[in-house]
């Protein structure tokens, strides 16, 4: 499905400031496979997610979607069948126009013609996927965006990802700007369409429980390196003791600064 | 004196939806105006002096303000300048651009030639006077291009160009390449621009190189204006009011000329003028009572009571 090859990143080559922010990765992510992605700040998490949806260019090393070689192709391009949600709910919606156009923008990939494909049916469409929101947004359908909370806007920008079917798609801690009431129904709704339409997932979180509770494969990021990628069963039986017990064995590092950020 | 305004307002009203294209619904502050409005005057100018037919000349006219919406978005795209530079390189160039088609001159004379508008004076002479039939073709001219712009920004694409004003994440998540709609959004504002300025090279009877002389910032003025009368966020209403604003400008500038002596104006201090009109108008936009609700990170409002949904949605702009 999603095969990365020794993958690399490096920012300001030869400079005094050269960074490498992910450093010979090699990933595959099967269909259906639901990744949590945990590390502090500065792991590299958001870098990959950058590189994989082809925000940026990657320094050396290869992706692989469907066993095309996608490494060389605009993140426009690559958007027909990578969806990504930020962590700022205003940067998966246009605010300033109304929801229905908004759905209509999002609903065909790709380069729009001189159509007006807005009509009543589609009207009737999007009001029957909005009840699934449970927001009330399907009596909404003329009104801007902007006049929405951060939830509901978060959870109509992942409305219009799934409408669109990717084949994966990237969770950029997006419901850390939210409110705990808003951030649960945000991620429930989540969980409900992964699971609805079985989609391919990579999610980004800084909470270790949540990383734990959802997904069936964890990685960890740090230093740009995956350094534990934990599957199935033993996914399963996982804690965030046992976690950070890993983490020790393997970096042999303080894990207190880490700690502060990795809430459990 | 009215419908000399009128008249006035709606040629210039051309010009003010091409910065309102630009400015407006794609973001783009774009300069090139100030060079492609003379290069509309000066290509109607040049072709109908050549003997040309003038409708063909129009034509002419906004192929060559695409061509110059075309070169500066290009240049904004591949070479990644900021849009402002892209524009003010296209508009430099235009100059030259603009005295070569002029014939190596800085103006050229329209009178007793063959125009659009002296072919509408004749075909209206037998029921209005010169100025109110020019007023006529005017109105039909602008109610038309309103209404495809109008119908223009509710296809799919014009969709999509609106939100790449809006969120240009958002337009590469739906798989299009923005730098294309730049282009597309770009090229017909000038189009727009020079035509124009190909209507005002016959209302003034004559194509000047400087004709383009701060139109920017006249096209901008009649924007803002016209956000003072109405507030929606329809874009039928948006368009009219851009209309309006214009008449309102050159009404304004009017004043600004005949009476303008009483206190010692003169034309020269026209520029300054308007410069004036937009600092008032963002001073005014700025202390109006807040009209955004920001987006509060962390609101307890999960689920807000829901709006009745009868009823015209006229909201009004959360965003400027």
């Amino acid at each position: 499905m999603i095969r990365i090859e020794k993958l690399s990143k490096v920012y300001y080559p030869g400079t005094v400031n050269e960074i490498a922010a992910i450093r010979d990765v090699d990933l595959h992510v099967a269909e259906g496979d639901f990744i949590t992605i945990i590390g502090s700040n500065g792991a590299g998490k958001t870098t990959l997610f950058n590189l994989v949806s082809g925000n940026q260019p990657a320094t050396t090393g290869r992706i692989f979607v469907n066993d095309t070689d996608v490494t060389s192709h605009a993140e426009y391009k690559r958007a027909a069948y990578i969806g990504r949600i930020f962590q700022d709910p205003r940067l998966g919606t246009a605010g300033r126009m109304a929801l229905e156009d908004n759905l209509i923008i999002a609903y065909k990939k790709g380069m729009k013609g001189l159509k007006i494909s807005l009509n009543s049916r589609r009207r009737d469409f999007f009001r029957e996927q909005l009840t699934k929101l449970e927001m009330g947004l399907e009596n909404r359908l003329k009104d801007n965006v902007g006049l929405f909370s951060g939830g509901q806007r978060q959870a109509l920008t992942l409305l219009m990802m799934v409408i669109s079917r990717p084949s994966l798609i990237l969770l950029d801690e997006h419901t850390a700007a939210l409110d705990p009431k808003n951030a649960s129904i945000v991620l429930d709704l989540t969980t409900r369409f992964i699971r609805e339409y079985g989609l391919t997932t990579m999610m980004v979180t800084h909470n270790m429980g949540q990383a734990i509770a959802y997904g069936n494969r964890l990685l960890m990021m740090d230093k740009g390196e995956i350094i534990l990628d934990v599957a199935g069963e033993e996914k399963k039986n996982l804690t965030v003791e046992k976690l950070i017990d890993k983490f020790h064995k393997i970096r042999h590092a303080s894990f207190e600064n880490d700690e502060a950020l990795l809430s459990p | 004196m009215i419908e000399g305004i009128l008249v006035e307002g709606l040629i210039y009203a051309l010009m003010a939806l091409g910065v309102f294209v630009t400015f407006r619904i794609l973001d783009f502050p774009d300069l090139t105006v100030d060079g492609s409005f003379p290069l509309g005057a000066a290509i109607m100018a040049a072709m109908v002096v050549a003997g040309a037919n003038p409708w063909f000349a129009l034509l002419v006219a906004f192929a060559g303000g695409v061509s110059a919406g075309v070169v500066t978005a290009m240049i904004h795209n591949k070479l990644k300048v900021p849009h402002l530079l892209a524009g003010i390189l296209t508009m430099t160039m235009l100059y030259s651009i603009n005295i070569r088609v002029l014939g190596n001159r800085a103006n050229i004379p329209l009178i007793r030639q063959e125009t659009i508008l002296s072919q509408v004076a004749a075909f209206g002479a037998a029921w209005f006077s010169t100025e109110w039939s020019m007023f006529v073709f005017f109105v039909i001219v602008i109610v038309v291009t309103k209404l495809l712009l109008d119908v223009f920004f509710r296809t799919d694409l014009g969709l999509t160009i609106g939100a790449l004003g809006d969120n240009p994440q958002m337009v590469i998540a739906t798989g299009v390449n923005p730098e294309h709609l730049k282009v597309i959004g770009v090229a017909l504002s000038n189009g727009l621009v020079a035509v124009s300025g190909a209507f005002a090279a016959q209302f003034l009877g004559f194509a000047d190189v400087n004709l383009g002389l701060g139109i920017i910032i006249a096209g901008l003025a009649s924007v803002m204006i016209g956000e003072f009368l109405l507030r929606s966020n329809r874009i039928g209403v948006l368009t009219l009011r851009v209309i309006l604003g214009s008449i309102l400008f050159r009404a304004i500038m009017y004043l600004g000329r005949f009476y303008g002596y009483y206190i010692n104006l003169t034309p020269n201090d026209l520029k300054l003028i308007t410069g004036l009109l937009i600092i008032v108008s963002l001073i005014i936009t700025k202390t109006r009572t807040p009209r955004t609700r920001p987006w509060k990170p962390l609101s307890n409002s999960a689920i807000p009571e829901p709006r009745p949904a009868t009823g015209p949605a006229v909201i009004e702009e959360t965003d400027q």
